[in-house]
């Protein structure tokens, strides 16, 4: 039992200071890469000096993210006169908080046996084996899209206690704008469910190890190549961010729906933002790019094709998961980010337009081909 | 009976893209590639020790391609003896717009060619506006103008004036400057 408690603190340890690492170096990110794409430098002034001494670290820019979380934490906290006190509070919250739990039922590595990987405790461990995941849920995706669909209340919250007209324009889009493209993330991954009979997202991973035929790796991609793309899609659009980003688009509303807030509350939600950057990354590797397993590699060891097996000792097959998984959000992170700095916003009706009569229609097909094939190969097998 | 329909003016081109524009995803992904190829590209730059990126590192580094013709900072030119060539006759402070050029005055009677120069020369760079006006006006080719600009950022006000030895250090060998009556009154050519 609390072998347990420790393993999942350690669990819950590592997934929160992922998520904030993540957040924190995704603004870094975004600004070096933004920069880099256009010819320029990006941010590299703020360092942090040694004291007694006049060696400054500059470390490519990187504490420019460490003087944003200042300056946002000593910023004066603006509150407008008339206002919905308490859901004004409350709005950043139930942005930010959701997105958290998002990542508690993501998979971020196989199976550990912690007896196995660190000896002196193996007497206390015994054989246990625990997923390296926070909460193992049956219904794993459900809970994905529950908490997922919580974020729309932080928005509509925030403009409507703000009581101004920009915000209230901007909740109202995102509102629609998130329900819209919800049903159709809900719709792409059913394709998946039907495929892999489990809403269990430690299960979905661990289904994504083997290879189809022969050599290419059993990813959800290989599989649903179209679902993946109208997945990513939707999921920026449930982001809300460029091309997408209607309800904060700054030419026409300020900023949106958090146009009134100020100090670490906006702070908040631009950390959502850049946190659920990483979740969707985190999501669309678990369901689309095989999770933590790298190709050709299981718990054991490598299989290479032609069936030749290497084995390596568990530590080490603990370590590539981690790092494989990490990999993969890193550069999903990165092509998010690409797209951000490479297309021209939508316009309002276009936005809505495009999710009912673009790729609602187009996840339908795809869910009813899938479902048909599914269908027709269990027949064969039968 | 002679009718015409109405035909409404078109005061815009219809767009007119192919169903290959229109589906949209294919030239996401030509955009896509483009902006990535220029990231691969600028970062293979980095990554190998060279700059990535057209952007200068100012003040640490300055553009060495100014025009020749640039009006940066101010220079006095000099006599060959090394005194100002101003005559401290205030022509230039009163044509400045921005006024933010100071001069005072001083005597020199054991001169008796050039016995008034500036004893003290002072330009204000928080409020100069490089109009070049100065160097019009100037009677005696005192005040010039190079291409390089100041090291303008500074962390106090008070550092942006620049003072008269400051704007003295420019001290060419081979240059137009005028003949100097010397004190025996041959005629002196600065070091050539």
């Amino acid at each position: 039992m609390i072998q347990d408690l420790v393993i999942y603190a350690i669990f819950i340890g590592y997934a929160l200071g992922l998520l904030l690492t993540f957040g924190t170096v995704l603004t870094w990110v975004e600004r070096k890469q933004a920069a880099i794409m256009s010819d320029r430098i990006g941010a590299n002034r703020a360092y942090i000096r040694i004291p007694f001494t006049q060696f400054k670290l500059v470390w490519l820019g990187l504490f420019h993210g460490l003087a944003d979380g200042l300056k946002m934490l000593l910023k004066e906290d603006f509150k407008p006169r008339s206002y919905d006190r308490l859901a004004y509070a409350l709005a950043p919250w139930m942005a930010f908080t959701p997105v958290l739990l998002v990542f508690a039922v993501i998979p971020f590595g196989g199976t550990l046996v912690p007896g196995q990987l660190v000896p002196p405790l193996a007497g206390w461990f015994g054989d246990r084996s625990y997923a390296m995941q926070i909460a193992r849920l049956d219904a794993g995706l459900l809970v994905v899209f529950a908490f997922g669909g919580l974020t729309i209340l932080g928005a509509m919250l925030a403009g409507w206690s703000s009581s101004n007209k920009f915000s209230l324009l901007g909740a109202l889009r995102a509102g629609s704008q998130m329900i819209s493209y919800e049903l159709v993330m809900g719709l792409t991954v059913l394709g998946l469910i039907v495929i892999y009979g489990t809403l269990d997202l430690t299960e979905i991973a661990a289904q994504q190890s083997g290879t189809v035929l022969g050599f290419l790796p059993a990813w959800g991609i290989v599989y649903q190549p179209f679902a993946a793309i109208l997945f990513l899609t939707a999921a920026i659009a449930e982001n809300k961010r460029i091309p997408f980003d209607l309800p904060e688009a700054e030419s026409e509303l300020i900023a949106g729906y958090f146009t009134e807030y100020s100090a670490m509350k906006m702070g908040l939600f631009m950390f959502a933002e850049f946190i659920e950057i990483a979740i969707i990354a985190a999501l669309f590797t678990t369901l689309f790019l095989g999770g933590y397993n790298l190709p050709y590699m299981n718990d054991s060891g490598f299989v290479l094709p032609g069936n030749h097996a290497v084995a390596v000792s568990h530590g080490t097959v603990v370590v590539i998961q981690l790092v494989t998984f990490l990999a993969k959000v890193l550069l999903l992170c990165s092509f998010q980010i690409l797209v951000r700095w490479t297309l021209p916003r939508f316009r309002w009706d276009q936005v809505l337009r495009f999710a009912w009569k673009f790729m609602f229609p187009l996840a339908l097909a795809n869910l009813i081909v899938t479902a048909v094939a599914v269908w027709a190969l269990q027949l064969m097998n039968a | 009976m002679n009718r015409t329909t109405y035909k409404r003016n078109v005061y815009w081109n219809r767009p007119a893209m192919t169903w290959w524009e229109r589906a949209y995803l294919f030239e996401i992904v030509r955009g896509l590639s483009i902006t990535g190829g220029v990231f691969l590209n600028n970062m293979w730059r980095w990554v190998s020790g060279r700059k990535g990126a057209l952007t200068t590192y100012y003040p640490e580094e300055t553009r060495a391609d100014y025009a020749a013709h640039n009006r940066g900072k101010h220079i006095l030119t000099q006599r060959p003896d090394g005194s100002p060539q101003c005559i401290a006759c205030n022509l230039c402070a009163t044509v400045c717009p921005a006024l933010c050029i100071e001069i005072e005055a001083g005597f020199d009677p054991d001169d008796p060619a050039h016995p008034k120069s500036p004893s003290r020369f002072e330009i204000d760079y928080s409020r100069c506006i490089f109009c070049g006006l100065c160097v019009e006006a100037c009677p005696e080719d005192a005040i010039r103008m190079v291409k390089e600009v100041p090291e303008l950022p500074m962390y106090e006000r008070r550092d942006m004036w620049l003072k008269r030895d400051e704007l003295l250090n420019w001290n060419p060998q081979r240059d137009v400057a005028k003949p100097y009556p010397a004190r025996g009154g041959r005629a002196v050519r600065g070091p050539t």
